[in-house]
């Protein structure tokens, strides 16, 4: 489902040049639930903003269902966005002035859809990730978990090949992150979801069933995790 | 559903800064009232200059004293004047002609028992009232047997007839022009006059009694009576070059030119000065019009400033669209949507408003503005024009944002 070979990403900022992807290397098949793993500033964020096609690689290749997105046009990796990504921000990211429900329908309004299949869809999204009572509500009257939940559903809305969250937990608390990661659980278990959850708290890496750790831009190791944590089991130490 | 939901997030996104959209739209507004009320005036006074001319009929020639040109240096610049002998001279040979009417005009103060008005009082022949195309609303027109038999008979004006009598009727009474009883034998029928001089403060008397027992030594020059201005009428549009060369080849003969001398008398020809001024007022409005549209102009740049500053406020937002799979296009439509919704919403309250103000300055009888559709037509289409124009490059720069660029900031 993904394939990257060698990818290089440098950024320049004036004299400097920052390597912030220094010849990465990985592929990912369907229905895989992976975690990115890595300290503040490894590259992580960077990494998934080309596999969600939110930006090109300096160098490298990206396969995405077996077609080569660094050579495609605006419109189309717009397209790709659209139809095969979906992504979930640690600040969630809604528009404050729309309610929950047009918040899910955005991305759905970019796909040509009629006014009516829209809110089918979104609704449908909604229910899946049990706000569908709350669809009026606008995001500055829902909690943090809520919201996240409704960016969750906008993700989800155009039955996206690809989930993507960058540090999908970090803004909440312990229990209500716990909640967002049973869901994206159950996305994967129920529904064959495939799903790449970047996070640099291995606590949260341990829910899934490959963890790569990357460490100044390069993969350090790659592992599978025979045992995923269930969400909601207790953090080791933490006092309850 | 794409144009529906830019027009929710568009009126979303102005109701969000209201004061902002507001006075954004105020731009607009002026721009466009002022475009609207100023045609309007423009042709509102370029429609009442023709009909006043119109009115006094297009088919005249209008006769007066006075070179065209100033005589050449060293030569003496003598005073020129039309006679009633011109006039004579003009009645045996001019042909093609519906009426000649002489006139001699001077001011006196004309009293009324206690009442008492300084008005222009002018010495006519019976020809004078079809050439000027006047009428009678009440009595009779004076005719050349008044003048021939010398009775001190006038016809007044509207605005005369108010000032002397008020609300009595004038018919037979006697009034005293510079101590001379004059008995008013008719009132003329009030003319259009919206220029300086007011057309019906005025009286006439027949000309030949002006001369005998009112004008005295001021109408007589080297032995002639002279009068103020001869107004010729053709008998048709078609024959006033023919009228008006038989009336320079009468005169020049009359006043005894040599054949290098200029004209020493001035014919006007009413069509000419319609065309003249009609052509001048129509570049007015036009200038008016210009001047009213740079303000639209500046509007405009107020379009594209608020929205320069939309699109910045709204980095992230545009960001995370993009990233949900909005292509550059629909960014670019969003954005124009928001700025032609401020140019509608303006264009239509501009005309609104510029409608009322002609209404207002037409109430106030100031001038009577007339909206033309053309003018509304315009200035709509230049508002949207004017939405679109300004709004293409903020839309732009929101179009070519990078999309993660564009969610890292703030
Ligand atoms: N747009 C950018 N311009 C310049 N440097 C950047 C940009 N994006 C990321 N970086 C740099 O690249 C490195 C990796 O950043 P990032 O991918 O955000 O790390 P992480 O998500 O793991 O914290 C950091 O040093 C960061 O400063
Ligand atoms: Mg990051």
């Amino acid at each position: 489902m993904i394939q990257i070979d060698h990818l290089v990403k440098i950024f320049t900022m004036g004299e400097n040049e920052i390597r912030a992807l220094d010849d990465v290397s990985f592929s990912i098949a369907k229905g895989e639930m992976v975690s990115i793993m890595g300290p503040s500033g490894s590259g992580k964020s960077t990494l998934m903003s080309i596999a969600g096609c939110l930006d090109v690689p300096t160098s490298g290749s990206y396969l995405l269902d077996d077609i080569p997105v660094e050579k495609m046009k605006d419109s189309q990796l717009a397209d790709v966005r659209n139809r095969k990504i979906g992504f979930v921000f640690q600040q969630f990211n809604l528009l404050s002035r729309t309610s929950a429900l047009e918040n899910v329908i955005l991305p759905l309004s970019y796909s040509g859809l009629s006014a009516r299949a829209c809110r089918e869809k979104a609704e449908k999204a909604l229910e899946l990730v049990g706000l569908k009572e709350r669809m009026k509500h606008h995001p500055n009257e829902l909690s943090g978990g809520q919201q996240q939940r409704v960016a969750i559903a906008r993700a989800l809305a155009n039955d996206p090949a690809l989930l993507i969250a960058d540090e999908p937990t970090g803004a909440l608390d312990s229990k209500t992150g716990a909640g967002i990661m049973d869901l994206f659980q159950t996305l994967h278990r129920d529904f064959g979801q495939t799903v790449i959850v970047v996070t640099h708290d291995s606590f949260v890496a341990q829910h899934t069933g490959r963890i790569i750790r990357l460490v100044d831009g390069r993969i350090v190791s790659d592992a599978l995790n025979a045992n995923p944590l269930k969400a909601g089991t207790p953090r080791p130490g933490a006092e309850d | 559903m794409l144009l529906s939901q830019n027009l929710r997030t568009a009126f979303r996104a102005l109701l969000a800064n209201k004061l902002r959209s507001a006075l954004t739209i105020l731009g607009i507004v002026i721009g466009v009232a002022a475009v609207v009320a100023l045609m309007a005036i423009g042709n509102g006074a370029t429609s009442s200059i023709t009909n006043r001319i119109a009115s006094s009929g297009s088919n005249l020639l209008n006769i007066q004293a006075g070179r065209s040109q100033r005589p050449s240096p060293g030569q003496p610049f003598n005073q020129t004047n039309l006679t009633y002998k011109d006039y004579k001279a003009l009645v045996t040979t001019l042909t093609d002609v519906a009426g000649i009417a002489p006139a001699y005009q001077s001011n006196y103060t004309v009293t009324y028992n206690t009442l008492s008005t300084s008005t222009s009082v002018v010495g006519v022949t019976g020809d004078y009232f079809s050439v000027h195309t006047y009428t009678i609303s009440s009595g009779r027109a004076l005719t050349d047997a008044d003048g021939a038999s010398q009775k001190q008979v006038a016809v007044l004006g509207t605005t005369t007839v108010t000032d002397l009598f008020g609300t009595e009727d004038p018919l037979g009474k006697s009034i005293k022009i510079n101590d001379k009883s004059f008995t008013v034998i008719g009132v003329l029928t009030p003319k259009d006059s919206s220029g300086f001089n007011d057309t019906n403060d005025t009286i006439l008397i027949p000309l030949e009694t002006g001369y005998n027992k009112l004008f005295g030594a001021n109408a007589i020059r080297n032995g002639e009576r002279t009068v103020s201005a001869i107004a010729v009428s053709a008998s048709s549009a078609d024959t006033v070059d023919l009228v008006s060369s038989q009336i320079t080849f009468v005169l020049r003969h009359q006043h005894h030119l040599a054949l290098d001398d200029d004209d020493d008398f001035r014919i006007q020809n009413q069509a000419e000065l319609l065309s003249t001024l009609s052509s001048v007022t129509t570049t007015m409005t036009t200038f008016l019009g210009a001047i009213a549209a740079i303000s639209l102009l500046v509007g405009g740049i107020g379009i594209m400033n608020i929205t320069l500053v939309s699109v910045s406020e709204r980095t992230r937002e545009i960001g995370l669209r993009k990233a949900v799979g909005a292509r550059k296009n629909h960014i670019l439509f969003q954005f124009l949507v928001e700025t032609m919704t401020l140019s509608i919403i303006g264009g239509v309250t501009g005309i609104g408003v510029g409608m009322a103000i002609a209404w207002g300055v037409t109430a106030l009888n100031l001038i009577t503005a007339v909206v033309s559709v053309s003018s509304i037509a315009l200035s709509f289409t230049f508002s949207v024009l004017i939405g679109l124009f300004f709004g293409i490059y903020p839309a732009y720069r929101a179009a070519n944002l990078h999309p993660m660029e564009a969610l890292r900031s703030e």
